[in-house]
């Protein structure tokens, strides 16, 4: 299956990006919100408070506060009372938050945080790349990137739905690129209470703070104990991957409306090239592929929509027919000269029998356009792989020569 | 009274923060959430599977006890489960005058009901006594150390009731491991009342100080005869309430002279000099709360 869209177009409205993810985010029922204002994430917490001022949000509380450190960590507190948790940063923040990040994860408190995402700085940078999300990979977060504005309206129910789910209870980053979609408006349906309320359960968790009933939250773990509170997480992740898809399902099947579930794929079945993606970047793909397919070359698209679980096995599915495989990167892992999805798609294969050539393309970064021309540049370069193998593993795409 | 943090901890004998964690719980009572950022109170109290903690107790991060404590509260109003719960940060000076101090002034100004304890013995003990901003002056500590050209720490201790006061909390009080009844009392009334209220224990730490483990109530109770530990209370920014300290007056040396940390300054030259200098923070502190 790929995308599907059934949109009722009674129901269309034209929003922002922010606004819609705003508005899912009211939709989802929220106890507290805790937010602290970066660009671009900025308008999703202004629209926010407005709900609040309009009181269109029920049995919720907003704390406003004084840095994006506290706004994590004060969803410590509220998730482990019980509460349905939102925030949502970027950039900076979301690496200030980042020893917040694993405190969560690890006490299986299942916040979801909308990242709009943003170059990290020096030098500073306000426009979109992935290097923020992608700098957390390892902090037990569930990571999904979407593609437009009506999927991260939609993923921020999915989010909720899967990270709450009883076998993975993990905090979800729900990734939309900064500007790219925040900032964006498209014509999309916003979520309907009454469809939500059918596909999204109240959080009832297993254990709060309750003095009829207490318990300790976040025990000190020697060496005799660290290590399968470690496993356990990983296993949560591991029971994320069935869960994501399910979300997504069933999510088709109330909402009429499908972004793949762990990946996606267009054009996949008979292709010699396949480029795969994250986020924004995917939109421009799907053009390029349409175009080039009307040319006759064989090429198609691989949407990775979640990173965090990684779907290693439904990837390894995806392009084991392939001649070439590029995956396109908006961050990089400096010191090694390769971006996330190419290094881990790439470790994915090793030790199996799929012998496909891959390469990685680090492309724009800090907000830099990335035009049809450049992807079908990399395509043009990926025939050549095929004829001639590879020349270079890992590199930039878009360098301007005259700066450096 | 009955205390809900249970012995069988692994504290230190003598330890300051398991009695000042007890006597909390006792002023408390059952309906209370507590939450301890990282420090000695928190490994010595919860090494997992057991738990010393007979109420709801969280920990999260060293610098976030006030965030946390503010998103408890919250979840509680928002849920509807609010009542009369009360909703208490637990807390060592480390954490709370340096590491944490901007989560806790996000946490009063924005007026969550939450008492906030400081368990303050003066240096990062859980770390092998290291300088924290509440090390009294001329104090040796591992990372402020006395030496040939040193007196131990350099600067004053920081003022954290005074900055607390600044951030318009309704209670604010001040109190010692000396005077059990004195703190259960204060801490009781802070919880009692609505909105950001502030306790600051003074907890002498047997094992960073340096003093007998028998010592402990002794030693808490010299800081405040000599006046260098005042104890008061401020309710919206005024001094309402002083313990005075009339026949019991005792010169620092008395205070200092029992505990390791300040032995430099009865051997070293220019030590008598260093004395008179603590002296004068006392006399000041005497003077400024009148406490004769």
């Amino acid at each position: 299956m790929t995308v599907i869209r059934t949109l009722d177009k009674d129901k269309m409205s034209v929003a922002e990006g922010s606004y819609a993810v705003a508005h899912a985010v009211k939709i989802c029922r929220p106890n507290v919100i805790s937010a602290y204002p970066i660009t671009p994430q900025t308008h999703i917490v202004e629209d926010l408070s407005q709900f609040m001022a309009d009181g269109e949000i029920s049995n919720c509380e907003y704390i406003t506060v004084e840095s994006e450190f506290s706004a994590l960590s004060a969803l410590v507190g509220s998730a482990a009372a019980g509460a349905r948790c939102y925030s949502a940063t970027t950039s900076q923040g979301l690496e200030l938050m980042h020893e917040v990040l694993f405190n969560m994860s690890g006490m299986r408190l299942p916040v979801v945080m909308t990242i709009a995402n943003r170059a990290v700085s020096a030098p500073i940078n306000i426009w979109n790349d992935h290097q923020d999300s992608i700098s957390q990979r390892d902090t037990g977060w569930i990571q999904m990137y979407a593609e437009d504005l009506q999927e991260s309206s939609d993923m921020t129910a999915q989010a909720y739905k899967v990270a709450e789910d009883k076998d993975v209870m993990m905090p979800a980053m729900t990734c939309m690129d900064g500007f790219i979609l925040s900032h964006v408006y498209e014509p999309l349906v916003l979520l309907e209470q009454d469809l939500v309320d059918e596909y999204l359960p109240p959080y009832e968790p297993e254990y709060t703070l309750d003095p009829k009933n207490p318990l300790t939250f976040g025990a000190f773990a020697d060496p005799t104990a660290y290590t399968e509170f470690r496993y356990l997480q990983q296993q949560a992740m591991d029971n994320a991957l069935p869960k994501i898809e399910e979300a997504a399902n069933e999510f088709y099947e109330i909402f009429g409306r499908y972004y793949g579930g762990l990946i996606d794929e267009y054009e996949t079945e008979d292709a010699d090239i396949i480029l795969m993606a994250m986020g924004s970047l995917v939109g421009t793909i799907r053009d390029v592929v349409d175009k080039l397919r009307a040319k006759g070359i064989k090429v198609g698209l691989l949407k990775v929509r979640t990173f965090r679980p990684f779907p290693a096995e439904a990837i390894r599915n995806a392009i084991k027919g392939a001649r070439v495989v590029v995956a396109l990167d908006k961050n990089i892992s400096l010191g090694l000269n390769e971006g996330a999805l190419f290094t881990e798609t790439k470790a994915s294969l090793y030790n199996t029998k799929i012998d496909v050539p891959i390469v990685g393309r680090m492309i724009g970064h800090g907000g830099r356009d990335i035009p049809v021309k450049t992807i079908e540049d990399i395509v043009e370069e990926a025939k050549g792989i095929i004829s001639s193998g590879i020349n270079t593993e890992s590199k930039y795409a878009d360098l301007k020569e005259d700066l450096l | 009274m009955k205390s809900l943090f249970t012995s069988g901890h692994r504290g230190c004998a003598g330890c300051c923060d398991a009695m000042v964690a007890k006597f909390t719980l006792m002023a408390a009572g059952e309906d209370c959430i507590v939450i301890s950022p990282t420090g000695c109170l928190e490994v010595m109290s919860t090494p997992y599977p057991e738990t010393s903690w007979e109420v709801p107790w969280i920990h999260s991060l060293f610098e976030n006890a006030g965030a946390v404590a503010s998103g408890v509260e919250a979840a509680l109003k928002a849920m509807g489960k609010k009542g009369d719960t009360k909703v208490i940060a637990l807390a060592g000076d480390g954490a709370t005058l340096d590491i944490g101090m901007r989560s806790i002034s996000g946490a009063f100004e924005r007026g969550h009901d939450i008492t906030y304890v400081c368990m303050d013995n003066e240096a990062y003990m859980n770390t092998g006594v290291q300088r924290s901003g509440a090390t009294p002056f001329d104090a040796s500590t591992t990372t402020s150390p006395a030496g040939k050209v040193s007196y131990g720490n350099p600067l004053p201790k920081k003022n954290m009731p005074a900055i607390m006061a600044a951030h318009g909390s309704p209670y604010i009080a001040t109190t010692s491991l000396g005077y059990p009844k004195d703190m259960i009392k204060k801490i009781k009334k802070a919880t009692e009342i609505e909105g950001p209220t502030y306790i600051h224990a003074h907890a002498p730490c047997t094992t960073g100080w340096g003093f007998d483990t028998s010592k402990t109530v002794e030693v808490a109770k010299l800081a405040v005869q000599t006046g260098l530990w005042p104890l008061y209370e401020m309710e919206n920014g005024e001094v309402t309430k002083v313990r005075k300290i009339g026949k019991q007056k005792k010169p620092v040396e008395d205070y200092l002279k029992m505990q390791k940390r300040f032995k430099h300054l009865f051997k070293m030259e220019g030590g008598e000099e260093q004395l008179k200098l603590i002296q004068a923070l006392a006399d000041k502190n005497i003077e400024d709360f009148g406490l004769e």
